[in-house]
């Protein structure tokens, strides 16, 4: 044992009890984790120290199951200024501007507190962005609920959408974009993913390593309450019926606290006080001085008599590990603390200088001039337990052969079906309620492929999507983690954007069962290889596992966010069409690919098969043809095929105009249902009015590209001249099944 | 035509606000934080939206009674034009400058949606752009746009021509299918006795620019640059 490993056992906090291996079990340490951190301490933990060691090493601050093959996903390239690591990732988007994103997952708290457990993943994530000096100007969401006959979805739904937009509304920035789908496999863990995007000056981005030896430690925001306390924990472990008994572990959001806390940091971020920020996340005070220490290789003493609490009487443990919202940390450069404050002040924010930085290297609690903790740092971080968890590789399923499905011969009932189902149906009902336009940038807003805000006073945007094709990653997790990242990056290309760069939010079960982790490895190697083809890097992520309950776990669910830059917004399309007469182009081949499909799963009532082959070096080849035809000017708007395949998607161009669409007969040699509805990847819907020009110009890059059909000035979408359905019944369709379901009478049992 | 946007803790759509009236006027107008600064001389004050004090007590109540306010009251008394918006409206309601009340959307949700406006008169400094009966659209944003007075008070706007917005469908007819709040009788926007303080909920800052996807609301702003230029 070395000298500087064991210190005094300090005085213990008031009626803290000593440590017991039920109380190391409750703090969901295995012993032999325990072991490691008797070890490293040199003695037994105090409860404050056995409390802050619980949540470093907890699977979301350590990412222990996981980090093994995070490692293997490629994080660098020409745009990346700042890859995963810190609290956002930060991207060079040119101009002397850097877009700072990342997406976090709030789902353990908004199944137990929907409301307030959606709106505190939202600021948590909007803090994450600002605290590196950017102001957020778009928000993002991926949410994924159970089986809508479940008695908890509904409210669930409701309580979530409410949530994050109670937040980010106040907030007053745009949430422009989202996926929202059912599956029963989500009843008793929801995913609630929020994304954020943020814009700093490219010299002007903060970070959370602590330097300066002596200078002061600074606690800003809201004042710290007993709520929250071990919320990184609690995402850590798996649901049981009881789950909902820990309502009080969730934290209660403060939207407008953050604003101002938002204002104030980026008022002060202007000039040149700040050495070192860190927002108090999860695990709040503890993770954020322990990782400013660390990644400074200092230690801190803090003085927790300094911290603006809510109530009084809190012990050490509480104030340590409250999770409290709206709160930052800051190292500040000597002599400019009255400055700091005036700002603060100014916006009524609570600011208190709890500690200094010092040379020992270690953390050091002190409460009523007694020390009440003392443990080095640099174990708490590095010293985090990492496994090689034993995995099983998901069998590739069987391919599922068209012809010899029996389907019904209807496509165009099919169709109306497809579009009223609960994952392919409108979700205006969900973004009507987030403001999308405030801050007056928003080009393209939700319900599109990807949204696009301008950028200062233009011409250039960013683009901005996430996606996800849980069902695929459930067949075969290689495949999906590609798909998921393929599909962002068509969105993007989908207005007209260059991709540039993603984050992840990876949602799964317990990876402590081989099936599962075996899962997590197939998604990362797929999305690692479909980042690296696509020269689309992984510059941030969140990773949220043990999402099950009773042994059940969710389908896997490797979030993609992503941001593409539009170098002229003038020139950005969307999926509507501008005229009666324009022709209707399909680029890329379609094979007929069913399985896995929403129309196996929704017509037919099986959800089976292999999913769709992705094919990466087409992928490249269709999306950079699309991208320069959307540039040149040469189609009028564009959609990516994803879900549903062709007929919907050309459905929902045909709605988004309000125009009609004659199409031709299905193309020869397939099954008429796989060529509508099948999910083959790499393909687009164009729109145009000179269709020669486009399929010659396809032909030279051998690219595959056929045209379709004509939009029409009627109002109906024809099939061969003969089948017929009018844009009324599909947009009642289309838009009905949500409003509907969230105004149902409630069911009496 | 000079203007200064009101500030307080929680507005949020300030930055909206400034493009609209920099591409009307060319001016970039002041920013003022609602304590501790001087309201500049202006012939525009504007109230934008937000959620001044997070309304955690009714919406606008808390910043009614800003330290600024008296000031915004004194020079709308003397006859300074006054552009209320959405949060700024109901904060001007609360302070007792325009009448009436903005209560809880009767879908008690939150909705951001384009929305047709029929203007009801073509008036100086505001809508002398517009042609009476001409439909605009533009986007609502809130939680609290339902509009609310007695029947007196209604009927006293109504007669005195000081009802200058109602929702209507894009043809202007109206009906409660296009009335995104509950507001009483369609009203949208209304003025003060004098006719130099308007209120309204939506936000026609909002569209201002064909690249933003219409320029319906930027007649309000060359109309107030044109009725205020020095």
């Amino acid at each position: 044992m070395t000298a500087s490993a064991k210190s005094k056992t300090p005085t213990h906090g008031r009626n803290e009890p000593t440590i017991t291996p039920e109380i190391v079990r409750e703090h969901g340490l295995k012993p032999e984790e325990y072991d490691r951190v008797v070890q490293f301490m040199g003695r037994e933990p105090t409860m404050v120290e056995l409390g802050i060691v619980s949540v470093m090493w907890s699977e979301h601050c350590s990412y222990k199951s996981s980090r093994r093959w995070l490692k293997t996903l490629p994080t660098s390239g020409k745009v990346v200024i700042q890859g995963p690591g810190e609290n956002a990732g930060v991207i060079d988007i040119g101009g002397g501007l850097a877009a700072v994103f990342k997406m976090e997952s709030h789902n353990h708290p908004s199944f137990i507190e929907p409301y307030q457990g959606a709106a505190t993943g939202v600021g948590g994530i909007m803090r994450d962005v600002f605290t590196m000096g950017a102001r957020p100007v778009a928000n993002l969401n991926a949410l994924r609920f159970g089986d809508p006959k479940h008695p908890k979805t509904r409210h669930l739904v409701g309580g979530v959408v409410a949530g994050i937009g109670g937040y980010g509304n106040c907030m007053g920035v745009p949430t422009v974009a989202g996926e929202c789908n059912f599956h029963a496999a989500y009843s008793g863990n929801i995913l609630v993913n929020a994304m954020t995007v943020g814009i700093a000056s490219k010299d002007r981005i903060f970070y959370s390593a602590a330097a300066g030896v002596g200078n002061q430690v600074v606690y800003v925001g809201a004042k710290t309450g007993r709520d929250g306390i071990h919320g990184a924990t609690m995402a850590s472990a798996e649901f049981s019926d009881d789950s909902e008994a820990k309502r009080p572990t969730v934290q209660v959001g403060d939207p407008f606290t953050e604003k101002l806390l938002l204002e104030a940091c980026l008022e002060l971020m202007a000039t040149d006080a700040i050495v070192a920020i860190q927002d108090m996340g999860a695990a709040g005070l503890t993770c954020s001085s322990v990782e400013m220490a660390d990644k400074g290789g200092l230690g801190v003493e803090l003085d927790l008599d300094k911290v603006p609490v809510r109530e009084t009487h809190m012990t050490p443990y509480e104030i340590m590990l409250s999770e409290s919202q709206e709160r930052m940390l800051m190292v500040l450069k000597p002599g400019r603390e009255d400055m700091a404050r005036k700002v603060f002040q100014k916006y009524e924010l609570d600011f208190a200088v709890v500690g200094h930085l010092t040379t020992t290297g270690r953390l050091i609690l002190k409460q009523g001039g007694k020390v009440v903790g003392d443990m080095p740092v640099k174990p708490l971080v590095e010293q985090a337990p990492l496994y090689d968890r034993p995995f099983v590789e998901t069998k590739a399923p069987a391919v599922i052969d068209t012809k010899t499905l029996q389907v019904p011969s209807d496509i165009l009932g099919s169709l109306k079906r497809l579009l009223g189902s609960p994952d392919l149906c409108s979700k205006r009902w969900i973004w009507e309620q987030y403001d999308h336009l405030v801050r007056g940038d928003t080009v393209i807003r939700p319900g599109g492929d990807a949204a696009v805000v301008r950028l200062g006073d233009g011409p250039k945007g960013l683009a901005v999507t996430s996606d996800c094709t849980p069902r695929y990653c459930q067949a075969h997790p290689k495949t999906g983690g590609a798909q998921a990242v393929a599909e962002a990056w068509r969105n993007l290309t989908s207005v007209g954007a260059d991709p540039l760069a993603v984050t992840d939010n990876l949602n799964f079960g317990n990876p402590e069962k081989p099936a599962i982790m075996g899962q997590i490895v197939g998604c990362i190697q797929g999305m690692g290889e479909a980042c690296r083809a696509l020269d689309f890097p992984v510059v941030s992520g969140n990773v949220s596992l043990y999402n099950e309950t009773n042994g059940e776990a969710i389908l896997p669910t490797p979030v993609i966010g992503a941001v593409g830059l539009v170098p002229d917004i003038a020139r950005c399309v969307t999926i509507a069409p501008k005229r009666a007469g324009e022709t209707l182009i399909l680029i890329g081949v379609t094979q007929g690919w069913i399985g896995a499909s929403v129309y196996l799963r929704e017509i037919l009532g099986r959800e089976e098969g292999a999913p769709p082959p992705v094919d990466l070096a087409a992928e490249k080849r269709n999306g950079d043809f699309v991208r320069t035809a959307i540039r040149a000017g040469r189609v009028s708007a564009c959609h990516d095929l994803s879900d549903g395949g062709l007929l919907v998607a050309a459905a929902e161009m045909a709605l988004a105009a309000n125009l009609g669409l004659n199409l031709d007969p299905a193309q020869a040699g397939l099954p008429e249902f796989a060529w509508w509805f099948g999910e083959d990847q790499a393909r687009y819907l164009v729109s145009t009015s000179d269709p020669g020009a486009l399929i010659k110009e396809a032909a030279k890059s051998g690219i595959s590209a056929k045209g379709l059909g004509t939009f029409t000035a009627a109002s109906a979408l024809t099939l061969q001249g003969a089948q017929s359905i009018s844009l009324d019944e599909l947009r009642r369709a289309h838009e009905g099944w949500l409003p509907a379901y969230m105004s149902a009478p409630v069911a009496k049992g | 035509m000079k203007s200064a946007i009101v500030v307080f803790p929680g507005t949020n759509r300030e930055r909206d606000m400034a493009l609209a009236l920099r591409r009307a006027t060319g001016r970039d107008p002041a920013i003022v934080w609602h304590s501790g600064e001087a309201l500049p001389k202006v012939d525009l004050i504007v109230l934008p939206g937000g959620f001044a004090h997070g309304d955690y007590l009714r919406c606008g109540a808390m910043a009614a009674h800003s330290p600024i306010m008296a000031e915004v009251k004194k020079r709308a008394d003397r006859g300074v034009t006054v552009l209320a918006v959405c949060n700024g409206f109901q904060a001007a309601c609360e302070a007792g400058m325009l009448p009436g009340v903005l209560m809880p959307n009767v879908c008690l949700q939150f909705v951001c949606r384009d929305v047709h406006l029929r203007v009801e008169r073509s008036v100086r400094p505001f809508t002398g752009r517009y042609n009476a009966g001409t439909v605009i659209r533009v986007p609502v944003a809130h939680h609290d746009g339902n509009y609310y007075a007695d029947k007196e008070t209604l009927d006293r706007l109504e007669g005195e021509g000081r009802v200058i917005f109602r929702y209507s469908a894009p043809d202007g007819t109206l009906g409660d299918a296009h009335n995104p709040n509950g507001s009483a009788r369609h009203i949208a926007g209304v003025v003060n006795a004098k006719g130099n303080v308007l209120g309204m909920m939506p936000h026609p800052e909002d569209l201002v620019d064909p690249v933003m996807g219409g320029t319906d609301g930027l007649g309000l702003f060359q109309g107030l640059a044109e009725s205020l230029a020095a």
